[in-house]
């Protein structure tokens, strides 16, 4: 087939907008812990940059992308881009060059291992965190990706709906960022109730406004064409962003005070839930989707604070819970007049798509989780997961990397 | 009455508060300072890696107390915000000559 230069365009356009989402929730994150963690939280995501940016061209696209292995995980006939060129490729986005979907995907693999960090931060030795991203890319992003999204891909001929990442990116993510926290441990002062305000609000929305505009990329992005379909992925998620945003700013406002850490974690959780559904789903069911999954994220978050577990950033509440959800609506909302592609869900007289994406999301939960545990069961026993306590007194920053957020005599 | 100036490293900051408040001391001004002591600040050490800064970040707590609060202040202090390492920080001790709580006009121990 012919390249087509409008698909090529956007899809390479979407690609850089996914890559500059990292550096957005590197900063999303860096707000959000103690000043003297700052630098090392927005260091673990660039080493995401750099290190999956690799890894992914390496082995990574192939594992996850290449010729099928039994709908598990894809052959290494891709290994070191051999064969993946300036001609489109025979199974995956057929009008563009094949290097493009593959830099395209690049990106999502970057931010899902950096997600994870989110749950880690304040606490975990970075060259541990290293050991575990790569292990994490290798046994457990590659395969999820191949199942849903390979060609013969096991999730995918079940015929479970994952548009843009919902259950690869962000309960993959979430899942696994829960259980590496439990497996870490909680903060030192966070049993004993020690303040750990956000270090910088203003920061994290920011990152959530780059969020939110790379989401763009990623959605609309993922119809690897640049009419219609992507069209509609656009719009629906800005309508479950802004609805999302809109519903945690009232809750908080219900509660207490209208809160701007609130809205912006609100637009996060919102472009998580749409995410599985945007290309399946009519644009203005993005309300319900967003509404949904404020309520579910905020309670996910108050349930997890109430079980005293410190999965510091909240990952699996927004991403691993808001995900959950997203994949569960698009088996309700999904409809064929959206796209020939997929599939009617429960509202158009389909109720057996909302098991298929049941057994999507629990495949993917069970996988990420178990794997998760057994890999930092693993690096701890190798080289140690955690810091000394005199280097988390002190901060990551210093301890870790011996550079500070802020210079000066005093800063 | 006496101020006490204490430098103390910056996580000691909660556990000093609780002494302090078990022994009825609430009130107390803090502020982040960059110091160094006699060992010329400079060399940091934490893990396998050196880190040299001039100045290490502090901070300070000004408490104003009773005389006879003095030695049981101290202590407590001392207790809660020791490590044994280089860098605990010092104590300054200094006679006040008077207070005054400007809501009221009260003066003297009354308007601690």
């Amino acid at each position: 087939m012919p390249i087509n230069y409008a698909d090529t365009a956007w899809v390479l356009a979407s690609a850089a907008m996914v890559l500059i989402m990292t550096p957005g929730l590197a900063f999303f994150y860096g707000g959000l812990v103690r000043r003297k963690n700052f630098l090392s939280t927005i260091m673990m995501s660039f080493a995401c940059l750099g290190l999956i940016g690799v890894l992914w061209v390496v082995y990574g696209y192939s594992l996850a992308f290449g010729p099928d292995k039994a709908g598990i995980i894809g052959g290494l006939d891709y290994f070191g881009l051999i064969g993946v060129g300036q001609a489109p490729s025979p199974v995956y986005a057929t009008t563009i060059p094949h290097l493009a979907f593959m830099v395209f995907q690049a990106m999502f693999a970057v931010i899902t291992v950096a997600l994870i960090t989110g749950a880690v931060v304040e606490r975990i030795k970075f060259s541990a965190l290293v050991l575990f991203s790569v292990i994490w890319f290798t046994v457990v992003y590659a395969p999820i990706a191949h199942w849903v999204w390979g060609s013969g891909g096991w999730l995918a001929k079940l015929g479970t709906l994952d548009f843009a990442g919902g259950t690869v990116v962000h309960i993959a993510a979430g899942v696994s960022a829960l259980s590496l926290a439990l497996l870490l441990g909680p903060r030192k002062g966070f049993k004993e109730k020690e303040p750990m305000e956000p270090g910088n609000i203003p920061l994290v929305a920011l990152g959530a406004g780059i969020l939110w505009f790379g989401w763009f990329g990623f959605n609309a992005g993922s119809a690897l064409t640049s009419g219609r379909l992507a069209s509609n992925a656009f719009v629906a998620t800005n309508i479950s962003a802004a609805s999302a945003a809109l519903s945690w700013m009232l809750l908080s406002w219900v509660y207490r005070r209208p809160s701007l850490l609130g809205v912006a974690t609100g637009a996060v959780v919102g472009l998580v839930a749409i995410t599985p559904a945007a290309g399946f789903v009519q644009p203005i069911m993005g309300i319900p989707i967003g509404v949904g999954a404020t309520l579910v994220c905020y309670y996910s978050m108050l349930l997890r604070a109430k079980m005293g577990v410190d999965e510091s950033l909240d990952v699996w509440a927004c991403h691993g819970m808001g995900g959950t959800w997203g994949a569960l609506a698009t088996g309700i909302f999904s409809t064929v007049a959206v796209n020939a592609a997929g599939r009617n869900g429960l509202i158009y007289g389909n109720p057996g798509q909302v098991l298929i994406q049941l057994v999507g999301i629990a495949a993917v939960w069970a996988f990420a989780f178990g794997m998760t545990w057994v890999i930092g069961k693993f690096v701890n026993t190798v080289i140690g997961l955690r810091v000394s306590s005199a280097e988390e007194s002190v901060g990551l920053d210093i301890s870790q990397h011996g550079e500070r957020a802020y210079g000066g005599p005093v800063r | 009455m006496k101020k006490l100036e204490v430098v103390i490293r910056e996580e000691k900051l909660e556990p000093m508060k609780k002494s302090l408040e078990e022994l009825g001391y609430f009130g107390m001004t803090i502020s982040e300072v960059g110091g160094r002591g006699r060992q010329n600040g400079i060399a940091l050490k934490w893990g396998a890696r050196d880190f040299r800064v001039d100045l290490l970040p502090k901070l300070k707590i000004e408490v104003v107390i009773l005389d006879e609060d003095l030695s049981s202040v101290m202590n407590a202090i001392v207790r809660s915000t020791r490590t044994g390492e280089i860098g605990d920080g010092k104590i300054f001790i200094i006679p006040v000559e008077d207070a005054i709580r400007i809501r009221t006009g009260d003066s003297g121990v009354n308007a601690l």
